[in-house]
């Protein structure tokens, strides 16, 4: 694509001052969701915000109460209690007003079949407004970035997946909302279409759109997000930026080890050896298949670089050779499973 | 792609200020798309909803009056109930089907309801909308009519009055596919139709005068409980007074009452399945 979002921002004429005045997209507040005779609340009291340009990503397991927060905030879902915001209307008092503002991009195909493409594009705009001259204009250029310029004529029923998400984007995109909400958008892609999302998704942000996004994937949520919240059960259990979720976990930085013996070395030895480094928190030996090489992995505590000089001097030491070593940093992933006991998928 | 310079401001500033727009705009560009589809697929349509009316009266009105089963004058009996089949059948059908495929397969609603109008202002849409093929069903029931029988029965004095209970039949058909639209579960749907409309066909007096039912009591009862009764009735009043039938303004009040109520139960169901 010649044209990106984030090329054009420099040359914005002077965007508009936002609506609501405000540095906030979406103001979360003790936000509970009982639905008729379930036993447990889906969403038991969560509050957050989201800041204005932000890229916030939603992570959390099937029935975790991501779905259901992204509904109360598109006004699909009525709150049992508490207040959501989103860029300056009240979604419950106002949802006219809030829809107005927002933009969603659905989980599953929700396109109208009975259109083609650019009419879906058209029809969408001309519900919210926007004059004839003007949309057609923007659905010309949107069709373009989204890269479906070619067939603009033909019916969501003869495309692609990934093909059908770039249309939801597209379309509600053409009302120019201050917060799009992406519903796990990623799911069903081939891994192409996820790498144009997510290009999509950061020439959006860069362009100044608020994106909430909910995902399963925790390589998408490090990817895109600025800041991440993980919930579950239907409670937030942490909100920060991706590193700073990792940094706080305090174990798990490792070193995995390649070791060639020496011709007197002894494996359990040396890993008793590696064991007493102070800072070391645990030595595993992992069973390497091919060759005779030893393999360790090392946990430590901090930062695990510090520690490749006293590993390859312990190694040294035995009369044996380190020929490889790779740092692990705990990801999201080990983060949600610290938080919540449990893995994602 | 455009190089156009006011375009890429507004792609690309997601603040731009839109003009004012009132929610019944919205509703109006609904309106739009439903007509947009309908009007493309015009002769599909009439050929659906002429079809089954078109083959009553023909059976009913030409073939068994030719050969001497019914009186001649049956027309005047048959007709107007056909003009009232047609107008509810034709608005029923074209809440229900849609609804229960855009609320359960197609999420095609989803949409609309995104849009910045009041929930319940999508349902009245999709009302308003189907009675406009429920009143065009009605309305092209006239020339086949002409064509089939040689002439329908047809008073200028009451053409308004006419005009407005078929109105009135369209919005009536309209709110019952409301109701099976948003009350029945999908996988039901077929049962649903053949169990609603069957009865829904054969007791609403579009075949029979229902004064004349008095030795049938039971059916009389259970034809007086189908709305579609008082439209059969109505138009009958209006256009061959000469035939038996329900005080005029009895029907206008009846059916009106019907259609408050089943809009107030239809509307319910709509906002259950669209709110949750």
């Amino acid at each position: 694509m010649a044209t990106g979002w984030n090329e054009r921002v420099p040359d914005r004429p002077g965007a508009a001052p936002p609506r609501d005045g405000g540095s906030l997209a979406v103001e979360v507040h003790g936000l509970v969701k009982r639905y008729p005779k379930a036993p447990t609340d889906s969403l038991a009291g969560v509050s957050f915000d989201v800041h204005r340009g932000e890229v916030f990503g939603f992570l959390g397991p099937n029935g975790a109460g991501k779905s259901t927060t992204i509904g109360i905030l598109t006004t699909r879902i009525r709150p049992t209690g508490g207040r959501a915001v989103v860029a300056g209307v009240d979604v419950v008092a106002d949802p006219v007003g809030a829809r107005r503002v927002l933009g969603v991009v659905p989980q599953q195909n929700n396109l109208d079949r009975s259109l083609s493409v650019r009419q879906n594009l058209l029809f969408h705009a001309s519900y919210h407004g926007i004059p004839r001259a003007r949309r057609n204009r923007l659905a010309d250029a949107l069709l373009g970035q989204f890269g479906l310029a070619d067939r603009p004529g033909g019916r969501p029923d003869d495309f692609s997946g990934g093909q059908i998400q770039r249309m939801m984007i597209a379309r509600a995109l053409m009302h120019a909302p201050s917060v799009l909400f992406l519903d796990e958008p990623s799911t069903g892609l081939d891994p192409a279409a996820r790498l144009f999302l997510w290009e999509k998704v950061a020439e959006l942000k860069a362009a100044g759109t608020t994106v909430v996004i909910t995902t399963h994937d925790m390589d998408e949520a490090a990817e895109l997000s600025d800041r991440v919240a993980i919930i579950d059960h239907g409670v937030l259990l942490a909100l920060d930026t991706p590193a700073h979720l990792v940094r706080g976990m305090r174990s798990d930085r490792t070193l995995d080890c390649t070791i060639e013996p020496g011709p007197t070395g002894d494996a359990a030895s040396l890993g008793l050896d590696l064991g007493g480094l102070v800072g070391v928190r645990m030595v595993d030996q992992l069973e390497e298949p091919a060759g005779s090489a030893w393999r360790f992995r090392i946990e430590v505590e901090g930062e695990a670089a510090p520690f490749v000089a006293p590993v390859a001097q312990l190694v040294h030491d035995a009369g044996a050779r380190l020929t490889d070593v790779r740092l692990g940093e705990p990801n999201l992933e080990d983060v949600f499973i610290h938080l919540t006991g449990r893995a994602l998928r | 792609m455009s190089t156009d310079p006011t375009v890429e401001a507004e792609v690309a500033s997601p603040e731009a200020p839109l003009p004012s727009w009132g929610p019944w705009r919205t509703g109006l560009a609904i309106l739009r798309r439903d007509l947009f589809v309908t009007g493309r697929e015009f002769p599909i349509f009439l050929a659906q909803v002429i079809l089954q009316p078109l083959f009553l009266l023909f059976v009913f009105g030409k073939v068994l009056t030719e050969l001497g089963y019914a009186q001649a004058d049956y027309q005047q009996v048959l007709f107007p109930g056909l003009v009232a089949l047609a107008a509810v059948l034709t608005g029923l059908q074209s809440t229900a089907l849609p609804l229960v495929i855009e609320f359960s397969y197609s999420n095609e609603i989803e949409d609309r309801l995104l849009a910045p109008l009041p929930v319940g202002a999508v349902a009245v849409e999709k009302v308003v909308f189907a009675a406009m093929r429920g009143f065009v069903a009605g309305a092209v029931m006239f020339p086949i009519g002409i064509w089939i029988l040689g002439s329908v029965p047809w008073r200028a004095s009451t053409g308004v009055a006419v005009v407005v209970m078929m109105v009135l039949g369209s919005l009536l058909g309209a709110a019952m596919g409301l109701i099976l639209g948003t009350y029945v579960p999908p996988n039901r749907i077929n049962v649903t139709f053949a169990l609603v409309l069957t009865p829904l066909i054969f007791t609403g007096s579009s075949q029979y005068p229902w004064p004349s039912l008095g030795h049938i009591r039971w059916f009389q009862v259970v034809s007086a409980l189908n709305p579609m009764t008082y439209v059969s009735e109505g138009l009958r009043g209006l256009m061959a007074p000469q035939v038996p039938h329900i005080s005029t303004g009895i029907c206008f009040v009846v059916a009106v009452g019907y259609l408050l109520v089943l809009m107030v139960v239809g509307m319910y169901g709509f906002n259950r399945r669209a709110l949750s």
